[in-house]
């Protein structure tokens, strides 16, 4: 696609921070912090389910160095919601600080504070809990009205009406549909039914959970926490410490990773609680264990499908029920389990006569879900994309085919995605691009390698969303400093994706300036205007927006002060390569003359903000190709290639969006190959470190590839859309192809691990 | 949390085997496996003083001191070269370079780990056990005794004849074998060995003589048929025990194959 | 309490640490905040330093043991990273950063021991750095890019 030439975007700059990072420099939380706090540190339940029938915290108390022990007895009795999200949530209230009742493995029994960490160690082993152990629910398919409940408290609250109500252990349901699906369904030459699960993955970034507070010299709560959410996490401590909103401070210094794991205050409240009774300054590090048992993975879903097609490969009618597990809280499950269904369906709007699509989200007393990259949409993919791949194998129609006579395409109204214009779409030109540097017609045959190896291909599309529409709020603050330069101020969270310089990169070419006269500062809630957070792969999209609205206000306001320089009107003054440049005659100032002007007796401040949100949520669009080596006698699969094409509209920064990519893949290979979530009897994960939960390494991800396929989104900032989530979907639909294609087996659950691979036959019918 | 009372960098073996036989004193090696316990331990005693961290060679055999590193037995030549790199794929893919650079061919044989490469591969050779009180013993009989007090000092491998081959499977590279299959030949004799089942790695003699006279597709099928039944596996989180005898077999029958092809 | 020497970055140091002092722990109380924690069970790398040398995982060194020896963290050897990381930023690979250091120390180790290694080398040399973000093709692009630049010099 031809587009223009730009100053400063759609080039790979390094990242602001990079050497910093690489160098080792001390940026993230534990490393700028004073070194004074308190230790906290959580006793958590060993049980499912259970009620605190006693606690005794006295030897605990006594041990010297201890400075408190909290129990469910000392916090206040209101639920709240850890979820990141805009108030009101769609989470139901259903938390307190320290619950009576816990309700999975890893539930917080009580906190305590210390002196040194050995202290703390030793206060935790001393406190004596007699529980009365309950009957847990584990299995989510007997959820949902099930007589056992996980959260049969009177103070349940649901901010929003999303379906859910806590009697019936449900935490949202919902049933949409358009066109007659029941009848069409009935005239389709091929019905395929088929069922697919997918696990509580966890995000595994490689800070673990992590916050400090104290309290600042006016006396508020100063918070500096490893999160994507700096705005939400103080609406959440306001609401759980019962504290005005004002008298909170929360930043966030440079983030470990998040992948939406730190879009929900797992941390914050514990150090929060303990300085607020103390007065002192309080530090939280969750250890990997208590990351992996008590974080807020992605939610468990079981996403059935049904499609209907003519013999031809016409892809009629979809009807789909996913069933999402909330686990013991509720953060994220009523918004994670639409994704499942409308960032799939509308992928075969090309041809779709039909669709339905019904959700539950249930409690059960297994570990909080919560968001991770693709946020519902992974999982309804993987359903659909392996449903269609299936479909063409059946009628025999090669797979790249079978999209092409289905697929959405640019100007097309999506039905199933609440009626938005796909205004920006080469989803068509992805394939055509992917299926070219894959060499897909060489790679999809099975082919015999010898001594019990085959080779072979599959592939998966995927889309996403670029922002929540009508929702997420995104802001900017653009200064223009004395020589010249601009600082840009956001909310948004650099979590290493590199936000903080993609936006940055906005200005730039806005201002006609260099990247590096760009600073950026953020995310602080008492520095940075407003801004949702970094979730929902809205940070280029939406606050990428704001950026350009308020350099739009900030140039007009220079041409305000440059009128004054002028001696003209301001109508007469125009702003055009870093200057302000007064019509039809050569008079001109430059930016650094305005900059200087405006700390001269001058009434017109030369910084300026915006806000912006969108009533639409253009999808990013994905194909993932995938050539393996499958050992039919071990189960083992070598990844070979990993090929995708990418159309994230304009890409702002081609070398990150190249990262976002990569690192999506490689996560995508992980839940679909070797990370799983298997739990005890009791409800206890087993994968609770990294000796059991596997993360790839970098000898398990084979050869990655991605390019781009541009298009532009004319309500996105310089067209472009969003990348960050929409690149875990692929791997899982087209390993899964794959590894049919090797051995007649379609693994509809994920991870497919070698045993699963090798001791399965192929199906019968 | 595991704590320590006490540490001691031991200057002679005899202090640090009379250091060893107090309650709760135990012996570092490389730190990866003890740190993980939530034990309190009284004294730490420490080998690393006392020079076991080297591989010595002669005509004979090799001895190889406790306090030798993974990583120095992945790039010893010579040793390599008389096992065929059997050793180095053994231990290549234990977590990372910095894990075997710490992790120790005494601390590895002495834990009798389920999931142990090393005992694995150590097994199929003709290797011992020298203790600072027991004197050498085979690994063999090594292998099945009860954790006790002494100190092993050095593991020695005679120079006997020898082909020998290493599979394991992993889940994922550098994670925990699902099962781990050494293969051999010592000095005509064949043995298997089959470790991470997930016990502690058990070996077997071809004491019926199947691979004696050559390997045939047939004796290869009848020889891993007689592992099999000798050698029993359970069930973890890594794999059931019929995927894990089902490996056996796979396993063990490419080494056979990989044996042939040695010159 | 134990006395101990530790040659840290150039620098002798003496400290009295407890007998279960690790060596993680202690370096970062000596304001060595490269060094990164990212699990309990030696699986990460993060906390890779260089021991005489050496490269190491400082979660599994008691730092008792690590008397009398010569530790590098990331702050000593600036110089040396900074010879190849700007390729790696060039490419975008640093992203969330946690795990940089670790992978950088673990780097040099590598160049150290094989000037010129084969990409299978880096992967196979490097495995025992876990990074979530980059999905670690950046990672070796990055370095392959300084080797190759070194080629051409």
């Amino acid at each position: 696609m031809e587009h223009k030439k730009y100053n400063a975007i759609n080039k790979s700059v390094r990242k602001k921070d990079a050497m910093q990072l690489l160098l080792g420099k001390p940026v993230y939380t534990d490393d700028v912090v004073p070194d004074d706090a308190l230790v906290v540190k959580l006793l958590r339940s060993p049980h499912a389910n259970a009620i605190v029938s006693e606690i005794n915290t006295k030897a605990a108390k006594l041990v010297p160095g201890v400075v408190g022990v909290y129990t469910w007895e000392d916090v206040p009795n209101n639920r709240f919601t850890n979820a990141g999200q805009t108030y009101p949530e769609a989470s139901p209230y259903d938390r307190l600080i320290i619950d009576r009742h816990v309700r999975f493995v890893g539930d917080v029994v009580a906190i305590v504070a210390a002196e040194n960490e050995k202290a703390a160690d030793k206060a935790l082993k001393l406190i004596k809990v007699k529980y009365e152990v309950l009957e847990a629910v584990l299995d989510f398919h007997t959820a949902k009205d099930n007589s056992l409940l996980v959260h049969p408290e009177d103070n349940w609250v649901a901010p929003c009406e999303v379906g859910g109500s806590n009697l019936r252990n449900l935490v949202a349901s919902e049933e949409s549909s358009h066109g007659d699906v029941d009848a069409i369904m009935a005239d389709c030459d091929i019905v395929l039914d088929r069922t697919y699960h997918t696990k509580a993955y966890n995000q595994a970034m490689m800070e673990t959970f992590r916050t400090y507070t104290s309290f600042d010299r006016y006396g508020r709560l100063h918070v500096i926490s490893s999160t994507q959410i700096v705005f939400h996490v103080r609406r959440i401590l306001s609401h759980a410490l019962g504290i005005p909103k004002s008298r909170i401070r929360v930043e966030k210094p440079r983030i470990g990773g998040g992948f939406g794991a730190k879009q929900t205050a797992v941390s914050e409240v514990y150090p929060a609680f303990v300085t607020m009774q103390t007065g002192r300054p309080a530090m939280i590090i969750f250890s990997r264990e208590e990351s992996q048992l008590a974080g807020s993975p992605r939610h468990e879903m079981e996403v059935r499908v049904r499609l209907g097609a003519s013999k031809e490969g016409k892809i009629r009618v979809l009807d789909l029920y996913t069933l999402s597990n909330s686990g013991a809280y509720g953060e994220h499950g009523p918004t994670t389990v639409g994704l499942s269904g409308h960032k799939s369906i509308p992928m075969y709007t090309g041809s779709l006569e039909a669709f339905r699509f019904n959700y539950d989200v249930v409690y059960t007393n297994t570990m909080a879900a919560g968001a991770y990259r693709g946020y519902g949409a992974t999982q309804g993919i993987f359903a659909l994309e392996t449903t269609v791949n299936e479909l063409a194998e059946t009628i025999g129609m090669d797979p790249t085919e079978i999209r092409y006579k289905n697929m959405l395409k640019e100007g097309m109204i999506m039905p199933a995605y609440y009626n938005e214009l796909a205004s920006a779409c080469a989803l068509d030109r992805c394939l055509d691009h992917c299926k070219e540097m894959f060499d897909w017609d060489a790679k999809y045959p099975v082919r015999d390698m010898g001594n019990g190896k085959v080779r072979t291909a599959g592939l998966g599309m995927a889309m996403q969303g670029s922002c929540i529409s009508n929702l997420d709020v995104g802001s900017a603050t653009v200064k223009l400093t004395e020589d010249g330069t601009f600082m840009l101020l956001i909310g948004a969270a650099d979590m290493g994706t590199g936000c903080d310089t993609i936006l940055a990169q906005m200005v730039a070419e806005c201002m006609d300036c260099s990247v590096d006269d760009v600073a950026v500062f953020g995310a602080d809630t008492d520095a940075s205007p407003y801004d949702s957070g970094s979730y929902a792969s809205s940070t280029t999209y939406i606050t990428g927006k704001a950026v350009e609205k308020a350099c739009m206000e900030l140039k007009t306001k220079m041409c305000t002060i440059a009128a004054g320089l002028l001696n003209c009107d301001v109508e007469e003054v125009y702003f055009e390569n870093g200057m302000l440049k007064r019509i039809n005659t050569d008079e001109s100032v430059s930016v650094k003359d305005i900059g200087v002007k405006a700390q001269l007796n001058n009434p017109q401040i030369a910084e300026a903000s915006a806000s912006h949100s969108s009533p639409v949520s253009p999808p990013p669009y994905m194909v993932g190709m995938v050539e393996i080596e499958l050992d039919k006698l071990t189960g083992e699969v070598t990844i070979l290639d990993f090929m995708s094409v990418v159309d994230c509209g304009i890409p702002i920064n081609p070398a990150l969006a190249r990262i976002q990519a990569e690192g999506g893949i490689v996560q995508g290979i992980g839940h679909t190959l070797m990370e799983n979530v298997t739990y005890s009897p009791e409800g206890k994960p087993y994968e609770s470190s990294f000796m059991q939960y596997k993360l790839p390494t970098r000898l398990d991800m084979g050869k990655l590839r991605v390019e781009f396929e541009h298009s532009f989104e004319p309500t996105g900032p310089f067209g472009a859309k969003s990348i960050g989530e929409i690149v875990i979907n692929t791997p899982a639909p087209a390993i899964a192809h794959a590894i049919y294609r090797a051995t007649g087996v379609w693994h509809r659950e994920i991870p497919i691990t070698p045993e699963r691979i090798a001791m399965s036959k192929p199906e019968q019918n | 949390m595991f704590t320590i009372q006490k540490y001691v960098r031991a200057q002679s073996l005899e202090e640090a085997y009379e250091l060893n036989q107090g309650k709760n004193n135990r012996i570092v090696a490389g730190m990866l496996w003890l740190r993980l316990g939530k034990g309190r331990v009284n004294t730490a005693i420490d080998l690393t003083d006392l020079g076991l961290n080297t591989i010595e060679e002669d005509d004979e055999k090799f001895s190889i001191g406790a306090m030798v590193s993974l990583r120095s037995l992945e790039q010893h030549e010579s040793l390599n070269s008389y096992t065929n790199n059997a050793v180095c794929n053994a231990v290549k893919d234990i977590v990372g370079v910095q894990f075997r650079n710490l992790a120790t061919i005494g601390g590895s044989i002495w834990g009798r780990f389920g999931f142990s490469d090393v005992l694995t591969v150590f097994l199929a050779m003709d290797s011992y056990v020298e203790l600072y009180k027991g004197g050498i013993i085979p690994l063999s009989e090594f292998a099945t005794m009860k954790k006790d007090k002494d100190i092993i000092v050095r593991i020695i491998v005679k120079k006997i004849p020898l082909k020998i081959a290493y599979r394991a499977m992993r889940a994922q590279r550098t994670d925990f074998p699902v099962l781990a299959c050494a293969t051999s030949i010592v000095d005509g004799k064949a043995r298997a060995v089959v470790g991470a089942r997930p016990a502690r790695a058990k070996l077997i003699m071809d004491d019926k003589d199947i691979l004696t006279s050559g390997i045939s597709e047939e004796s290869k099928n009848t020889f891993v048929e007689y592992v099999a039944n000798n050698i029993p596996t359970s069930s973890n989180l890594r794999g059931s025990a019929e995927y894990r005898t089902h490996l056996l077999k796979v396993l063990t029958s490419r080494n056979l194959t990989e044996l042939e092809e040695i010159k | 309490m134990i006395d101990i020497t530790i040659t840290l970055n150039g620098k002798k140091i003496s400290d009295s640490i407890e007998p279960d002092s690790i060596l993680l722990d202690f370096l970062r109380d000596h304001k060595c905040y490269s060094v990164k924690r990212g699990c309990e069970t030696t699986n990460c790398g993060l906390c890779t330093v260089l021991m005489d040398g050496t490269p190491i995982l400082s979660c599994s060194m008691l730092t008792a043991r690590a008397d009398g020896h010569t530790i590098q963290t990331l702050e000593g050897l600036q110089e040396e990273a900074s010879s190849f990381v700007g390729f790696i930023a060039d490419q975008g690979a640093d992203q969330c950063g946690f795990c940089n250091p670790g992978f950088v120390m673990n780097t040099i180790a590598l160049l150290k021991e094989n000037p010129d290694p084969t990409d299978d080398e880096i992967r196979a040399f490097l495995s025992g750095n876990l990074c979530r973000c980059s999905g670690y093709e950046g990672q070796l692009r990055g370095i392959r890019n300084y080797l190759n630049s070194r080629v051409k010099e």
